[in-house]
């Protein structure tokens, strides 16, 4: 799926916009905590969580995942972002929380991790 | 839906206190921290986490969920069964991830 | 792309308990070396999950520590030793789901008990030492094809 569909079906706001138009994304996995991130992930995969934190982007870049969505409207700090942004993260703001955003996006195809 | 439907339906491993089977669910809340639960979660959710601390089963009774479904396969410590079922609160298990038993939950429930 | 590394490589990070700025840092510079040198994706990916894990623990649970590595062209070796409490019962703590974690590093997204068996499961060789009251050692050794 591409992520500009994903932007759509999460409603979402582009806090890093991707660097490619062909930005394409099979699999999410929805979780707050890391390691269970470091874990079960998938590379390419979109990450949902409710965590803004500097070590979301650390893990997302350790493990290759492609994109992060933020539920509930969070955005993270500017350097946080700045730190996404240098490591080419797209990341997304979306106002649903993780429930809706993994049933709003498994419907639509993507599968877990 | 009653619980022991969406039981069936998602082939969950109920662990404790079965009378809560009967149950009515009204959404679901997916979270591993629990003072989100504890903010934002509504009573009749089920809780979808990977989180199988003991402090789950407080947060669950203190917010009248309907269950909590602990995903990944992950063993859930004895202690944290034995709780549950003394605030009769029902605890299932799933060998998927967080992101697909949601998403199957949402297709059930909406 | 075939390995680049002719002699051994080594070198330290130091790690500050409770600095969450720098977090990760060690590893993702790790990462990057071992990409440079040749080595193959899967490997990579391997080594920065297990150092992560291990990084974090002694940023979370020590006051200090260090993270030193050697890469020699058959393996790399991650030693991360940190001035903490230590571990009482390892194999209780090696346990999935097992987790003491305070509540602050919870909050931060870390707790789930999973950080020793993702070192392990990543590990080809993985050896943990650890004295009350002293601190913990860890040492991971990957190999490379
Ligand atoms: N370096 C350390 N110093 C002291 N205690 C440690 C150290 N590393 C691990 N432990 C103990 O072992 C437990 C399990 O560690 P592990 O890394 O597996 O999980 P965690 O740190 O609790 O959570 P996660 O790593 O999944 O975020 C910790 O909660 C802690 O009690
Ligand atoms: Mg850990």
């Amino acid at each position: 799926m591409n992520l500009s569909e994903i932007i759509k079906i999460l409603e979402a706001t582009v806090i890093v916009q991707p660097d490619t138009e062909d930005f394409n994304i099979q699999r999410a996995c929805s979780a707050d905590l890391m390691s269970d991130v470091l874990y079960y992930h998938a590379p390419d995969s979109l990450l949902i969580t409710g965590l803004t934190q500097l070590s979301v982007i650390r893990t997302a870049e350790i493990v290759g995942i492609r994109a992060i969505a933020f539920v509930f409207n969070k955005t993270p700090d500017a350097q946080i972002i700045e730190f996404a942004q240098k490591k080419k993260i797209p990341l997304l703001s979306t106002r649903f929380c993780m429930y809706t955003a993994a049933g709003k996006l498994y419907e639509a195809g993507l599968t877990g991790c | 839906m009653k619980l022991s439907d969406i039981v069936n339906k998602l082939s969950l491993d109920v662990k404790t206190y079965k009378d809560g089977l009967q149950h009515a669910v009204t959404g679901a809340y997916v979270s591993d921290l629990l003072s989100d639960v504890m903010a934002n979660s509504k009573e009749g959710h089920i809780w979808i986490t990977l989180q199988a601390h003991i402090n789950i089963v407080a947060v669950a009774s203190m917010k009248d969920l309907a269950g909590i479904i602990i995903i990944g396969g992950r063993q859930v410590p004895e202690e944290v069964l034995k709780k549950a079922d003394e605030e009769e609160i029902t605890v299932m298990t799933t060998p998927l991830s967080a992101f697909e038993i949601a998403g199957r939950l949402y297709q059930l429930l909406t | 792309m075939s390995l680049n590394i002719k002699e051994t490589i080594d070198g330290s990070f130091q790690l500050v308990g409770a600095d969450f700025t720098h977090a990760g840092e060690a590893s993702t510079q790790l990462k990057q070396k071992l990409a440079e040198l040749g080595v193959p994706d899967g490997i990579v990916r391997r080594v920065a999950i297990a150092t992560f894990e291990a990084e974090m623990n002694a940023i979370i649970y020590a006051a200090a520590g260090w993270l030193h590595y050697c890469i020699t062209p058959q393996s790399i070796t991650i030693q991360v030793v940190d001035m903490g409490p230590g571990i009482e019962n390892i194999e209780l703590a090696m346990q999935e789901g097992y987790s003491t974690a305070p509540d602050w590093a919870r909050e931060m997204g870390w707790g789930a008990g999973m950080g020793l068996p993702n070192m392990k499961r990543n590990s080809d060789i993985f050896k943990i030492d650890s004295v009350v009251g002293e601190g913990t050692t860890v040492e991971m050794i990957i190999n490379f094809p």
